[in-house]
C-alpha cells in the first residue's frame, strides 16, 4: 500500500529548517515536530534542525520518563542519522544560558553562534518552528 | 535575500522577540502580530531594545491587533510601520522566506 | 503567489487560527492562491463539526468551511494529531469502533506528507501557532 508521503512532488529538493524552541514533555510540540522532521526526510528534502531557546532541553542526555507516564522520545534524536538527517545545530547562547555543554547532549551537534544560525536560516526555502 | 519574521508573543512574557532580533539578519523585516504588538509601544522597558534593532531591521506592526488591544498609532515607536492584513500578505510576497517566532 | 498555511493551535484558546483566517482572506482578496491549509497539533480542533460557540461569538470552524467552499481550498487535518485528540472522519470512526464522527465538511484527514508537499509546492509556507 502506498504511504501518503510517496505521492511526492517529483525531484524538487528544498531546504527545510526546523527551529525547535520548546522544552519536551511540558508541551507536545517537540514530539510532534520530530514526526514532521522524519516525514520531510522521507521526501528526500534537505533537512536542518536547530535547537535554540528551551529547545536545547529536547536533546538533554539521561531523560527518564517512567515517573510521569509519558513516552521518552529522546532516543529518536539518535536515530535521525539513519534517516540521513545530519545537520543538527545548537545555539551556543541558549546552551550557555541554561548551564549546558555539548557533553550534556544525547547527539553530536554543531554548536553555532546566533549570527551563524541567522546566516543558515536565511539560506532556507522553508522554515518551520514548533 | 531577505526574510520576514513574525513575533506573536508579548516581550514582557517570553523571549521570542529577543531570539528573533538576534537571529534576524540586517535587511530583514519583523512584523509584530497578536500579543507581539506590545513590543511596538514607546516608553516601555523594551522600547530601547526595539529602537536599537531598527538599525538594520525594518519593523512593522499589525494595525488590527493594535486596535483590538486599545492601542493607537501615537503610542508606537516612530519608524515602525502599521500594516493591515493585506499589508501582511504583501510583506510575505516581498520577502524570500518566512519564520514565525512563537 | 501560492501560499501554504500551517495552523498549530485550536480555535478560541489562541488567536492563531483567527490570524491565519484573516491572512487567508486577505491573500485571496489580493489575488493569491491558498494551495492548502494544514492543521497540526491542537490545530486539528479547528475541524470539529461539534463546535457550538455562543451566538455573539465568531464560529471559527464555520468560517473555515465557508472560506474553503467559496475558494476551493484544500483543508487537511493531520491524521495522527487528530486521532490523539479525538477527531475522526466517518471511515476512521468506523474502523476504530467509535460511536460517531466529528470532522466538518471540507476538511479531509491525511498524513504529514501533505504538509511537506505544501512546503515543496508553495512559494511561501506560513506558520500560525503559539
Amino acid at each position: 500500500m502506498a504511504e501518503p508521503w510517496e505521492e511526492q512532488s517529483e525531484g524538487t529538493v528544498k531546504k527545510f529548517m526546523f527551529v525547535n524552541r520548546k522544552a519536551p514533555y511540558g508541551t507536545i510540540y517537540a514530539l510532534e515536530s520530530l514526526e514532521v522532521v522524519l516525514i520531510t526526510a522521507a521526501f528526500d528534502q534537505d533537512v536542518s534542525l536547530v535547537f535554540t531557546d528551551d529547545g536545547v532541553f529536547q536533546i538533554k542526555k539521561g531523560q527518564s520518563t517512567a515517573g510521569i507516564g509519558m513516552k521518552n522520545f529522546s532516543p529518536t534524536y539518535r536515530a535521525l542519522e539513519g534517516y540521513d538527517i545530519e545537520k543538527l545545530y545548537v545555539d551556543k547562547e541558549s546552551l550557555d544560558a541554561r548551564g549546558l555543554t555539548a557533553a550534556d547532549l544525547i547527539v553530536d551537534v554543531e554548536i553555532l553562534s546566533r549570527q551563524q544560525l541567522a546566516d543558515l536560516m536565511n539560506e532556507q526555502d522553508v522554515v518551520m518552528s514548533f | 535575500m531577505a526574510m520576514l519574521h513574525t513575533v506573536n508573543k508579548s516581550p514582557f512574557e517570553r523571549v521570542s522577540l529577543d531570539s528573533c532580533i538576534s537571529m534576524a539578519q540586517k535587511g530583514s523585516s519583523v512584523l509584530l502580530i497578536e500579543d507581539g504588538v506590545y513590543a511596538a509601544l514607546k516608553g516601555t522597558t523594551v522600547s530601547d531594545k526595539v529602537s536599537k534593532a531598527m538599525d538594520g531591521i525594518t519593523f512593522y506592526v499589525l494595525g488590527p491587533d493594535l486596535a483590538a488591544r486599545g492601542m493607537t498609532e501615537d503610542r508606537i515607536i516612530s519608524g515602525i510601520k502599521v500594516v493591515d492584513y493585506a499589508g501582511f500578505v504583501d510583506l510575505t510576497t516581498k520577502h524570500e522566506n518566512f519564520q514565525a517566532w512563537l | 503567489m501560492k501560499f501554504g498555511i500551517l495552523i498549530n493551535e485550536g480555535p478560541f484558546t489562541h488567536q492563531a487560527a483567527d490570524s491565519a483566517y484573516q491572512f487567508a482572506k486577505a491573500a485571496i482578496a489580493g489575488g493569491h492562491e491558498i494551495f492548502r491549509v494544514f492543521f497540526y497539533h491542537d490545530g486539528v480542533n479547528n475541524a470539529s463539526d461539534y463546535s457550538v460557540p455562543p451566538q455573539d461569538d465568531r464560529n471559527v470552524t464555520d468560517n473555515w468551511v465557508k472560506l474553503a467552499e467559496a475558494n476551493k481550498i484544500d483543508m487537511v487535518v493531520c491524521i495522527a494529531a487528530a486521532q490523539r485528540r479525538g477527531l475522526l472522519d466517518a471511515n476512521e470512526a468506523q474502523r476504530q469502533g467509535k460511536r460517531g464522527d466529528n470532522i466538518a465538511p471540507v476538511f479531509r484527514i491525511s498524513g504529514l506528507g501533505q504538509l511537506v508537499e505544501a512546503g515543496i509546492e508553495c512559494d511561501r509556507l506560513l506558520t500560525f501557532g503559539d
